[in-house]
């Protein structure tokens, strides 16, 4: 392919432009590298311009942008895994230092990774600033003039027609037009060319990861996600402090905050056991509930596992559910120190789960209970439980190690309402206590030891962990993912090529020759040539006929 | 029928299409060895030709014959090839079984995947076959094929369960699918790029050993092989990319989070629009885009083996 014949450089005009050191460029003159003048600042400009986006350097980024992603994949990510990088730490306290100076545990923002990428979108603007201009200069151009000779190229045929030389050459045109061909004449031929759309599919491929990379940052600019439990019959405001977790974009203002509100109504849990390992397996988690827009009423909604739900631009995902024991803790005297559901969080799929209840204030000690609900409880020989199967019923036991000391509330620092650290508190029942554990089913009530008072056990109420995600580009996001798809799909399969069909007069009529040249790569291009001068001829033979 | 009965005869179709596999792969090796025996004789012609003219030094290697087009095929190819399709006969009722016995699309853990992946390696190239003669190449596919299906029915065979909730979707067909199609076409490519390697070594004659390769096409045309192979791929591995992002939107609330599948199919998805690269630009084209491509397909295993069994991410669905 470097070796253009004459035509083919004379024609090259229409052709896309490419880098220096793309396969179909022209190679620059040879010249240029032996005597280099003096280069100035803007010549070293220059030069630097050109290497960045020359094909090698945009190929060698591409291979260094999947090297740099590897890190990302080997060691857990603050952004998709945070505890995982918290365990790192306690496991490799000094290879963590190491790592985490190399900012390897968000790799995915780190200098390096960015740098990589950065250039390469540069790079690739660079690209695809000056082939479009080309490309629409190419779409109003001509199709270039017809070789001296058509002999020399792809897939050359020659056939006789008894028919005159212009209407053979009418013919030849409309045969061209009709395969999807630009045409022209030039003396006794028609030259064609077809396939502008590769060159566009091309460039609407690059143009569009180039809007990817934009609308991803600027919706991850403005986008928030936060995460809450809701218990059931209770209700969520969209607001700030309302979050158990929340993490903002960097322009994110809190007045992009929806004020909805959420309810939940109930949750159903479906599984289905497994005979042969006895184990439950999750087939449908339902959460039933209301949703409220400012001024509108109570509307029932459902939301299920990979169904999220949409309220005025914030989508809301079930992530997590359980059980939520009413724990009612009252002191000596029968005032009651704390009372509500608490969320437990399932440790198994038989939803055996473990949940802690915080009691500062109202006792004469601060409490905490560190409990675990058993659905259908099961005893084992060492005197502790498991559960059956995740569906609770009369008999769902809820067992408390009680403990007192400081429950560290007073601090004025953000604690885990889901751990208990029990380091510094006394235990007053339990395994290391002279009191048993407390043990109960519901509607029951025991004593806490040292005349504290008494806990009961009032009932159990479902809870869901939500997801709520606001994202204003997201669909932004998609139509570039589907420019993508699209341009590289017509950049990949449109070939483009010309063809000459030339009409040399003859001494019973005319003498018809067919030719073709490839633009890339076209495989088929020999099979297209014989195939136009079939068609050709069977349009002659018609026209002669009628 | 129970689900476990099927589930029965579906593992057994499974070790069935790989035992017919391993003689497609017999026969497929017994033509290659054929062809080696047939091009010895035709290769003696040009070498007495060039030993007449006599008096010039001959600097470089004869030029290798390459096959013509018209060759006739051998018994051993046709009989390859007839074991091939029966394979995949077997292979696809494996499938179906295993669907009927799921009562889902049977590619939600990594037994399923690597039975349905396999599938798709043995019938593009069918269809590949079907379009013109690589018949060259069947020894490496049906050998690839009777391995990964007896690795996966020994090493992670597990029994059929219901569908957790995260992947009752839609997108299950769609993204896994293609995502299987995708890695169909780059094994080719990769076999292609292979062989491409081992062409060339020949025809620039540093390697004289391989002589079956005289059967083979030439290294250009199995590179342009190669590359409309590899292109289709990169194709549906976009798209599984973009239906993969649309899902996890659906199921995860983000469709986009780095998770360790997520980062390995982004970096195969670059290695591959490399080598697209590497094929158009001057020096790279030959030798490094085809090592591009055998680094990419060897990518795709590492993701589909190493990532699933041990890095630990969103995407838990191997089910061991």
């Amino acid at each position: 392919m470097a070796s253009t014949s004459r035509s083919e450089r004379s024609a090259g005009a229409s052709d896309p432009l490419r880098p220096d050191d793309h396969i179909d460029a022209t190679p620059a003159p040879a010249a240029s590298t032996v005597a280099q003048p003096k280069l100035g600042p803007l010549g070293y400009l220059r030069f630097f311009w050109r290497q960045l986006t020359s094909m090698r350097t945009a190929l060698v980024l591409l291979l260094m942008l999947a090297l740099a992603a590897i890190p990302g994949s080997l060691v857990p990510q603050r952004s998709s895994d945070p505890n995982g990088v918290l365990q790192y730490q306690r496991d490799n306290p000094e290879a963590f230092e190491v790592l985490d100076a190399l900012g390897v545990f968000s790799t995915f923002s780190s200098p390096w990774f960015s740098a990589v990428y950065l250039l390469l979108f540069v790079s690739l603007v660079g690209c695809i600033l000056p082939r479009a201009k080309h490309h629409l200069d190419a779409l109003r151009s001509r199709p270039p003039k017809t070789p001296a000779r058509l002999a020399r190229l792809v897939g050359f045929t020659e056939q006789t027609s008894p028919a005159d030389a212009e209407a053979a050459l009418e013919e030849a045109r409309a045969t061209l037009r009709s395969a999807g061909y630009r045409v022209e004449r030039y003396g006794d031929s028609i030259s064609a060319e077809r396939g502008y759309l590769r060159e566009t599919g091309n460039l609407v491929f690059h143009t569009a990861l180039v809007g990817v990379l934009l609308a991803v940052g600027i919706g991850g600019g403005y986008g928030y996600n936060g995460q809450r439990v809701i218990v059931q019959d209770t209700a969520f405001t969209n607001s700030l402090a309302a979050y158990d977790s929340f993490s903002p974009g960097r322009f994110f203002t809190e007045t992009a905050l929806e004020p909805f509100s959420v309810r939940l109504d109930d949750f159903d849990g479906r599984y289905r056991l497994d005979p042969a390992t006895g184990v439950y397996q999750p087939t449908d988690f339902t959460a039933h509930l209301s949703t409220r827009t400012p001024g509108g009423d109570w509307v029932p909604a459902e939301l299920k596992v990979n169904h999220p739900l949409e309220l005025g631009g914030t989508k809301m995902y079930l992530l997590g559910n359980g059980y939520a024991p009413v724990v009612t803790v009252r002191d000596a005297d029968g005032e009651v120190a704390f009372s509500g559901p608490v969320a437990f969080l399932p440790q198994d799929n038989n939803l055996r789960s473990l949940g802690v209840v915080k009691v500062p204030d109202g006792l004469d000690e601060q409490l905490g209970l560190l409990g675990f609900f058993y659905p259908e409880p099961l005893p084992l020989h060492d005197g502790t439980y498991t559960s059956l199967s995740p569906y609770a019923s009369e008999a769902s036991l809820l067992t408390l190690t009680a403990y007192t000391g400081d429950l560290g509330l007073d601090a004025g620092v953000s604690v885990n309402a889901y751990a208990l650290d029990t380091d510094g508190l006394t235990q007053i029942a339990g395994p290391r206590a002279e009191a048993a554990a407390l043990e109960l089913v519901q509607g029951e009530s025991v004593e806490l030891p040292n005349g504290l008072g008494t806990v009961s056990f009032d009932g159990i109420k479902r809870f869901v962990s939500l997801d709520f995600h606001h994202d204003p580009t997201e669909l932004w996001v998609l139509a570039f993912a589907l420019l993508i798809l699209g341009g590289l799909l017509v950049s990949l399969f449109v070939t483009r090529r010309r063809m000459w069909i030339k009409v040399v007069p003859h001494a019973e009529g005319v003498r018809l020759e067919y030719a073709g040249l490839a633009r890339g790569e076209d495989p088929g291009l020999a099979a297209a040539v014989a195939d136009i001068a079939r068609r050709h001829a069977e349009r002659l033979e018609r026209r002669m006929n009628q | 029928m129970t689900t476990a009965t099927l589930a029965a005869y579906s593992l057994l179709a499974v070790y069935s299409a790989a035992v017919i596999y391993v003689l497609a792969f017999i026969a497929y090796v017994i033509d290659l060895a054929r062809r080696t025996s047939g091009t010895v004789l035709a290769q003696a012609e040009p070498a007495s030709a060039s030993a007449r003219t006599g008096g010039t030094a001959v600097i470089a290697p004869p030029a290798p014959t390459t096959a013509s087009a018209a060759r006739p095929s051998g018994r051993a190819a046709r009989i390859g090839m007839a074991l091939t399709v029966l394979g995949f006969v077997v292979h696809v009722l494996a499938i179906v079984l295993r669907g009927i016995a799921n009562g889902h699309a049977p590619w939600a853990n990594m037994f399923e995947f690597a039975v349905t992946g396999t599938a798709a390696i043995v019938g593009i190239y069918l269809v590949v076959t079907f379009l013109r003669d690589v018949r060259f190449i069947g020894s490496y596919i049906t050998g690839m094929a009777a391995l990964l299906l007896m690795l996966a029915s020994m090493n992670v065979y597990v029994d059929v369960v219901p569908l957790p909730p995260p992947l009752q979707s839609g997108w299950l067909i769609v993204h896994i699918l293609v995502a299987v199609l995708g890695t169909g076409l780059f094994a080719l490519g990769a076999g292609f790029s292979i062989a491409q390697l081992l062409q060339a070594r020949r025809e620039s004659g540093a390697s004289t050993r391989a002589r079956f390769l005289a059967a083979f096409p030439g290294s250009e045309v199995l590179e342009n092989l190669a590359y409309r192979v590899n292109v289709i791929g990169f194709a549906f591995w976009t798209f599984t990319l973009i239906a993969g992002a649309i899902w996890a939107e659906h199921a995860w609330g983000r469709y986009w989070g780095w998770d360790t599948k997520e980062v390995w199919t982004f970096i195969i998805w670059v290695v591959y629009a490399g080598y697209i690269h590497a094929r158009a630009t001057r020096g790279w084209r030959g030798a490094p885009s085809a090592w591009l491509s055998i680094v990419g397909f060897a990518t795709v295993l590492f993701n589909f083996t190493i990532v699933n069994l041990f890095f630990k991410g969103w995407h838990a669905y191997s089910g061991l």
